[in-house]
């Protein structure tokens, strides 16, 4: 585990980035959450020693954003846009071919702990929906039937 | 031909993400010129092109240069936008994608006019492969010793729409909850670090060589002139067989975009409705195809040009359930610190829910009208107005469609619509959404 720097080194390195170090509040938060997984609260008290602030501006913040886990998720995050664009050449129809698929609602992980599902606001790639984001990394046009390919693809990952 | 390759000229056909490449089609040019003038001339430039902002105000670029506070004491800063969140909106995704130089070169020629050593790009955290090829095509940059003393952050945010706008961009930036500030104070004269800011978007700064290579004046002449010059980036989705990016003349007609270009609406369909700039522009119906794609000809048609992004939407989607999925887009979104948007944004959400759902009273949907107008103008950022401009006008637009619902008891597309049944983002899991319609009823 020698390898792994420790969050707080890494943060400072952030933080030299910006005239003012406590604009590297969301990059250290996205740091730690790489690092945990979500941003439990041990998360939250570490990220707000090594910015100098307290753990409840970091959770205040971070409840703020879309992209911050405070609770815990799937190894794996599959997001499928359901905004008008997408919706209407059919998201909810891809939705509902994951839920078939991983026997969960949106906004559920698997019971194994692998996967979580849930549905996000416009992704940005409209012209080409509807827009899956797997792991992060955008999957467009996903159509329902090429959601097991997607599923089986994460279950061997 | 309608078709201007100006920002993504031949973004198709070359590797643009590579410096060398770059350079081949003139790229940096335009830098090496600029850094040979004064600042003040460029500004100057600037205002003679009428390049205006393209993330959605359309304000004059170069006056909002010319706004900057001098003598201050404190550094200047330049901060890109590149929060594109508008649904239906994926430009700048493009241009960074795809001409990601041509952003830096427009940040290091702005950097330049507004005497900026400091240069903050704020990309929306979702868009990771953008971020990655910004990232590297700065370090080539920074390799072939360009940026002349300026340092250019890529700042990603965290996933909340409310960012994109410029004093809520400056929150986030500053490491805080991105909640819009009240002006003035402008960002021009106390932005970020309370220090005299310029906020543009990315199209707009990587127009900025561009208005350099062909000159003020002669910019000017393209698109619309005098208000609406140069052109744009389109975003086409939706009920349409080729959505994708079309950079064009502005001044382009919609149906040079939706049929031309677009192919038209598929599956023999008919079209319904354009959403011409943007989930938060009022809705235009068919009989407005004709009309052109620049400021003044949006406005009469009652509408805007916004963000640039437009919106097919063909004859089997409820106006209803578009009004609920756009209105449950600006609560999830609403940041919650004025009181007409925050609570105004729920109460539409409850209301189209009762109409869709035919449990609504005739008065709700005068109080939905209502509702709308006590937001429109009444908030501290603009998200308010987004929120309220769209259903107000699929109200007024399709006034028949929502009364059908009342009248009926329920939607008459019976189960078949193409909106039918979405799961919004604020629907997931522990809903608000469901615990406050319950309580409603």
């Amino acid at each position: 585990m020698s390898a792994v720097r420790p969050l707080a080194r890494e943060i400072e390195a952030l933080m030299a980035e910006y005239p003012d170090g406590r604009s590297a509040t969301l990059p250290a938060l996205r740091l730690a959450q790489e690092r945990y997984g979500w941003l439990s609260p041990d998360a939250l008290r570490e990220v707000a020693d090594a910015l100098g602030t307290t753990p409840a501006f970091c959770e205040s913040v971070a409840s703020f954003y879309d992209m911050f886990h405070l609770a815990p998720v799937g190894r794996h995050l599959v997001e499928v846009c359901t905004n008008v664009s997408c919706a209407l050449v059919g998201a909810q129809q891809v939705l509902e071919a994951f839920e078939a698929e991983l026997g969960i609602g949106p906004g559920e992980t698997t019971e194994d702990g692998e996967i979580t599902l849930r549905t996000v606001e416009c992704a940005g790639g409209c012209g080409w929906g509807t827009v899956v984001v797997v792991d992060h990394r955008y999957r467009e046009p996903v159509r329902p039937e090429g959601v097991p390919a997607i599923v089986e693809e994460l279950r061997s990952a | 031909m309608p078709r201007a390759s100006v920002l993504l000229a031949e973004a198709g056909t070359r590797d643009l993400k590579q410096l060398s490449e770059y350079r081949k089609i003139g790229g940096y040019k335009s830098l090496a010129r600029a850094r040979a003038r004064e600042p003040q001339s460029i500004v100057d430039e600037l205002i003679e092109s009428n390049l205006r902002g393209r993330g959605g105000a359309f304000f004059p670029m170069g006056r909002k240069a010319s706004f900057l506070a001098k003598g201050t004491g404190k550094p200047t800063y330049l901060v890109v936008n590149a929060d594109e969140s508008e649904p239906g909106t994926f430009k700048d995704r493009e241009i960074m994608f795809s001409s990601p130089h041509r952003l830096i070169e427009g940040c290091l020629i702005t950097a330049h006019a507004a005497q900026v050593d400091r240069v903050f790009i704020y990309i929306r955290g979702e868009y990771l492969r953008e971020f990655e090829i910004l990232r590297a095509a700065l370090e080539q940059v920074r390799d072939a010793g360009l940026l002349g003393g300026v340092t250019i952050v890529v700042h990603r945010g965290a996933g909340a729409y409310i960012c994109g706008e410029e004093s809520a961009l400056l929150e986030s930036l500053e490491g805080k909850r991105g909640q819009p500030r009240s002006r003035p104070p402008f960002p021009a004269v106390s932005g970020l670090y309370a220090a005299p800011t310029l906020i543009n978007n990315v199209e707009t700064i990587s127009t900025v060589p561009v208005v350099l290579e062909v000159g003020g004046k002669e910019y000017a002449k393209l698109g619309t002139p005098p208000n609406s010059t140069g052109t744009r980036v389109f975003s086409l989705s939706g009920n349409v067989r080729n959505g994708g990016n079309y950079e064009l003349a502005i001044g382009t007609t919609l149906r040079e975009l939706i049929e031309d270009l677009g192919g038209g609406v598929p599956d023999g369909r008919e079209l319904k409705a354009i959403i011409p700039g943007g989930s938060s522009v009022p809705v235009l119906t068919p009989d407005q195809i004709d009309t052109p794609l620049d400021a003044d000809s949006m406005a009469e048609a009652g509408s805007l040009l916004g963000s640039g992004g437009v919106i097919v939407i063909d004859d089997r989607c409820c106006m209803v359930q578009l009004g609920l999925r756009v209105a449950q887009f600006y609560m999830h979104e609403s940041c919650g610190k004025c009181t007409p948007c925050r609570e105004g944004t729920r109460w539409m959400v409850q209301i189209l829910h009762k109409i869709e759902d035919g449990r609504s009273e005739q008065s709700e949907l005068d109080l939905l009208l209502d509702i709308c107008d006590r937001i429109l103008g009444k908030c501290l950022c603009p998200l308010g107005d987004a929120a309220a401009m769209p259903i107000a006008s699929y109200v007024d637009k399709f006034r028949a469609e929502f009364q059908e619902h009342i009248d009926h008891g329920g939607c008459p597309f019976g189960g078949e619509s193409s909106l039918e049944g979405v799961v919004a983002p604020v629907e997931q899991g522990h809903s608000l959404t469901r615990i406050v319609s319950e309580a409603h009823a």
